[in-house]
């Protein structure tokens, strides 16, 4: 796909393959995300989408293709013309420009809401403990959750939870943010402030790449949408057309299956 | 030692470098395959010119530090990946993840077989007295030997008296592993606010060398 040539490529996935041992699960992922896009990418279970999105912060690695993350060359160096991976702590630096957020929100139990929050600024951008408990508490009011900056993670909801964790990976102020299915593990009435808190990241001209099966939310927050099956992209296009003109039939039957409820 | 040993070792295995791997695998069997006692007899006779305290430490700590890396290895595994995972997004460099993230968490199930260990630590080195180190059990045993002494009547109620000494020394030990516990609270935070600010007193003082 090609995006606007006067945009800046935020991510760029070109050619992509990956494989689990004998199961080849990413077959040939070509993708461009601009700046300020909201790229949703949809599918049924077992179809790569989150192994694909994980390789773009290298918590997965390819075998063949590359990734570039705002034009540099993410987990690996081409040396000689083969891919070489990268080192760890160049891999580190690269991730803290990626931010994800999970589906099981994968907080630091040990640690309180605020604290949860400040830890990567501090240990990784060397930030000053009170500086990084000042922007904790303005990322923790963006999503609503001043109240709890004191609290433990189980004693949050799934929601709450999931929104600290948006919290904590805006903290780093990336450039990228990742969602890996973030409310596929929520109680329905919990799911919509989580879509809230993701919707008003997208008007304020966050990069995103969001792996979901809110139908909803790719329809009116996606600028691009993109069905994978199998391990390919079968079509991809804007919601309108994804949504409401489905041209293989693969991505029609899909969407039936899904639109059902 | 042992645990300082069992820490390394147990990174060791579980990390992706091979060499490491190999190295603290052969350690593990080959320190935790053989008897104490053998251990023990074989440094002695290894370093015949050192003073017997220090051959003792380096017997004990070495076997201590095979079991210690089993245990520290359990406690690893049984943090959620999601956690590693949470944390390398971050963009956090492995001595972060491990000091800040999973090491504190894997405490919990760290320090019961622990305490365990270092109970039985505590009897083990009766077992030094076969190098004719002058602890507790020889030293007894030099009591009930005196020649001055009738010593055939006072065989048993002197070791009575050992064997209440090492009780009392475990049982110290013993309420020492149950305040640990109750201090780092449930690893949700339910019991205390210190469990963080605990455990980051004590491996601050071991991994500030980490802090960047």
């Amino acid at each position: 796909m090609m995006a606007p040539p006067d945009r800046q490529i935020m991510v760029r996935a070109i050619d992509v393959h990956k494989s689990f041992g004998k199961l080849h699960v990413l077959r040939g992922i070509s993708l461009d995300v601009a700046r300020g896009q909201v790229q949703v990418i949809i599918g049924p279970s077992g179809s790569g989408k989150s192994t694909f999105l994980r390789c773009l912060n290298h918590l997965e690695k390819i075998q063949q293709g590359q990734i570039f993350i705002d034009g540099e060359p993410m987990g690996y160096r081409m040396v000689n013309g083969r891919l070489k991976e990268d080192s760890g702590r160049n891999i580190a630096c690269m991730r803290a420009e990626v931010g994800m957020v999970f589906q099981r929100f994968n907080l630091f139990p040990h640690m309180t809401a605020l604290q949860n929050i400040i830890e990567a600024p501090i240990r990784v951008r060397g930030m000053a403990k009170g500086a990084a408990i000042e922007r904790g508490r303005q990322l923790l009011a963006r999503v609503g959750l001043s109240e709890k900056e004191r609290s433990f993670p189980a004693q949050l909801s799934g929601g709450q939870q999931q929104r600290v964790a948006i919290a904590r990976a805006l903290a780093m102020e990336p450039k990228v943010m990742l969602f890996d299915e973030a409310t596929s593990a929520l109680d329905p009435e919990l799911v919509g402030d989580v879509l809230e808190v993701m919707k008003s990241l997208a008007l304020e001209g966050m990069t995103m790449v969001v792996v979901t099966h809110e139908m909803g939310f790719a329809r009116d927050v996606g600028d691009h949408v993109v069905f994978m099956d199998q391990g390919v992209i079968v079509e991809e296009g804007t919601p309108a057309q994804i949504f409401g003109d489905p041209k293989h039939e693969r991505t029609r039957g899909f969407l039936r299956s899904v639109l059902r409820a | 030692m042992g645990v300082i040993l069992g820490v390394i070792a147990a990174l060791a295995k579980t990390s992706k470098f091979l060499p490491a791997r190999i190295v603290a695998e052969f350690y593990i069997w080959l320190f935790r395959g053989t008897p104490v006692l053998v251990q023990l007899l074989i440094w002695y006779n290894l370093l015949s010119s050192t003073p017997e305290f220090t051959i003792a430490l380096i017997a004990l700590g070495l076997n201590e530090g095979a079991y210690m890396a089993e245990i520290v290895r359990a406690g690893l595994e049984a943090i959620d990946p999601g956690q590693h995972e949470a944390a390398q997004s971050l963009g956090m460099r492995y001595t972060q993840i491990m000091s800040r993230i999973i090491l504190p968490q894997a405490m919990r199930v760290i320090i019961p077989p622990t305490g365990n260990e270092l109970i039985s630590m505590l009897k083990t080195t009766s077992l030094a007295s076969v190098i004719s180190l002058s602890e507790l059990l020889q030293r007894t045993e030099n009591i009930y030997e005196c020649s001055s002494c009738d010593g055939a009547l006072w065989v048993m109620p002197l070791l009575v008296i050992a064997a209440l000494y090492y009780l009392v020394l475990t049982t110290v030990f013993t309420i020492g592993q149950a305040y640990i516990e109750s201090r780092l609270g449930d690893r949700r935070g339910r019991e205390s606010q210190g469990v963080f600010g605990f455990i980051d007193q004590m491996l601050s003082s071991m991994g500030s060398g980490s802090r960047r």
